[in-house]
């Protein structure tokens, strides 16, 4: 078996909570979710607060520079992940089909190392 | 004792190849390995078989070969658990999952290799690779790109498909479909490829075709009952058996002034008898044929026509049409319009293709520039030639559209 982490990569601010799409999102990835915990392929599921309350903490340097937001220069950026464990990648990509859909985001599909 | 010429050896080993690969990347789960066991295999059989002689089950000889080398490397180079994973090779108790239709591991492989989770290039490079037991200089070549790039491209995505767990299985049959299509586009891009090469000084890569025609062949000896399958293979044939019609002094010879007598009569009977078994599976009630389905019947009819002139263009006409429904593709919409052309006149043909985006393909150029020529507006006639010579890599397109527009010149 190998875990993947199914990232959710969104654009722009988050749908409201309480709007008609903002409810469907959350209804369609908490039933996401009871889907894998059934299916024994769950390990982990989290979503983040939005982008703009990220703060970046950056050693590279001398000094540890503590700075506001995320130090991404894409659009896109990550908005929560499951992590999944199956036998496959054809498993989580047929997972990832259903997260795309539930969240209404493209999803990135990627295998944690094995060591 | 007869001696084996090393040509005879490496032409065994290239038709086995890729089962050799497939068996190993099955029992080992490593494509890194099962190549690199394959061709020390290969060594093995250069030093043995010329003196012993070839063995009587090759194929055979040469997995078993690369099995015990393979097995031998993971003792070398002692991995963790050495003992366990050593006695699991010699047993070789894995369960073969029963996926598929058909248990085969050149199928497993074949769907590994053309995995849609795989950039599209590698694919085919993967597949020539592997299956088709093509030397990455060989298939660098074919696609005229520096060695390195093409062994950068196949060793990303072996890389990719060990660290992702890309699987060596065939689809469930809800997935197969979407997933052979896959695979039949990398068989039918690395014919056309062939047929056709974009660049380079051979207006026809004999390597590619013919690879692509085995892979075709491999494919319909696995999956019989797939239409699209079927298609293909026809219409990769009745292309084919007018490949030496195709290209005279170095100049291209359009299908409408091909010696139809020299065509290879039979490719034309095996890719007919495809075309119609298709037909009937539909007649009874198989599922609507899709595009090499549809392409090979228009393929069968060209065919069909002893002269140029017989050419049925209503049914060509129709079946581009539904060809058009399968695939609404600008480029099937210019095919269309060259069949429109024989059933209404240039004009109506033109009036299609002018309303079609497509000025950067060089056939667009190269149809208006025949139907501008048809309506006698030799001006424009000669500069659409112009822009085709201009987008086209390929010689012997090159030196055809040139003739063309010499003769243009001379009759205006």
């Amino acid at each position: 078996m190998t875990q993947y982490m199914l990232s959710v990569q969104h654009t722009g601010p988050y749908p409201e909570l309480d709007s008609p799409e903002g409810q469907r999102m959350l209804a369609a990835t908490g039933a996401f979710t009871d889907q894998l915990v059934e299916a024994g392929q769950w390990v982990f599921v989290g979503g983040l607060e939005s982008v703009e309350t990220a703060t970046t903490v950056d050693g590279r340097g001398d000094e540890i520079i503590v700075t506001d937001g995320a130090h991404v220069e894409s659009k896109e950026h990550l908005a929560g992940f499951w992590v999944v464990d199956v036998a496959d990648l054809d498993e989580a990509l047929k997972l990832a089909a259903v997260a795309t859909k539930a969240c209404n985001d493209p999803i990135v599909v990627r295998a944690f190392q094995q060591v | 004792m007869t001696q084996e010429p090393r040509g005879r050896i490496e032409s065994i080993f290239r038709e086995e190849h890729g089962r050799i690969v497939a068996a190993l990347a099955r029992r080992f789960g490593d494509l890194d390995l099962a190549e690199d066991a394959a061709g020390e295999a290969l060594l093995v059989a250069v030093e043995k078989w010329p003196a012993e002689g070839v063995p009587p089950n090759p194929g055979g000889w040469l997995t078993t070969t690369a099995v015990r080398r393979a097995i031998d490397r993971i003792r070398r180079e002692s991995l963790r658990d050495t003992k366990h994973q050593a006695a699991l090779m010699i047993t070789d108790d894995t369960p073969r999952e029963p996926t598929g239709p058909v248990e085969d591991d050149r199928l497993r492989l074949m769907f590994t290799c053309c995995h849609p989770a795989l950039p599209p290039e590698a694919r085919v490079a993967l597949t020539l690779r592997m299956l088709g037991g093509l030397t990455v200089e060989e298939i660098a070549r074919s696609f005229l790109v520096p060695e390195t790039t093409m062994a950068r491209r196949i060793t990303r995505a072996k890389a990719k498909i060990k660290a992702a767990h890309i699987p060596f299985r065939v689809p469930d049959t809800s997935d197969v479909t979407d997933r052979l299509g896959a695979v039949l586009a990398v068989i039918h891009l690395v014919f056309n490829e062939g047929y056709l090469a974009g660049a380079g000084d051979d207006p026809v890569r004999a390597d590619l075709t013919d690879e692509a025609i085995r892979l075709g062949r491999l494919m319909r000896s696995l999956l019989p009952d797939e239409g699209e399958v079927a298609g293909l293979l026809a219409l990769m044939l009745l292309i084919d058996a007018r490949r030496h019609t195709r290209v005279a002094g170095g100049k291209l010879v359009p299908l409408h002034e091909q010696d139809r007598g020299s065509w290879d009569a039979g490719l034309v009977a095996e890719g007919h008898a495809l075309v119609r078994e298709c037909l009937a599976r539909v007649a009874a009630g198989g599922s609507r044929p899709g595009q090499y389905q549809v392409m090979a019947a228009i393929n069968a009819v060209h065919t069909d026509a002893a002269e140029a002139r017989d050419t049925d263009w209503s049914q060509i006409a129709q079946l581009y049409d539904q060809l058009y429904a399968v695939s609404p593709t600008p480029v099937v919409a210019l095919n269309r319009a060259v069949a429109i052309a024989e059933l209404d006149g240039p004009a109506v043909a033109l009036a299609i293709v002018d309303g079609l985006d497509l000025d950067s393909y060089h056939a667009w150029h190269a149809t208006r520039a025949d139907l501008l020529r048809r309506l006698g507006r030799s001006a424009e006639a000669r500069a659409a030639y112009a822009a085709a010579i201009e987008a086209t890599g390929n010689p012997a397109e090159k030196a055809y559209l040139g003739r063309r527009r010499e003769q243009l010149s001379a009759g205006a």
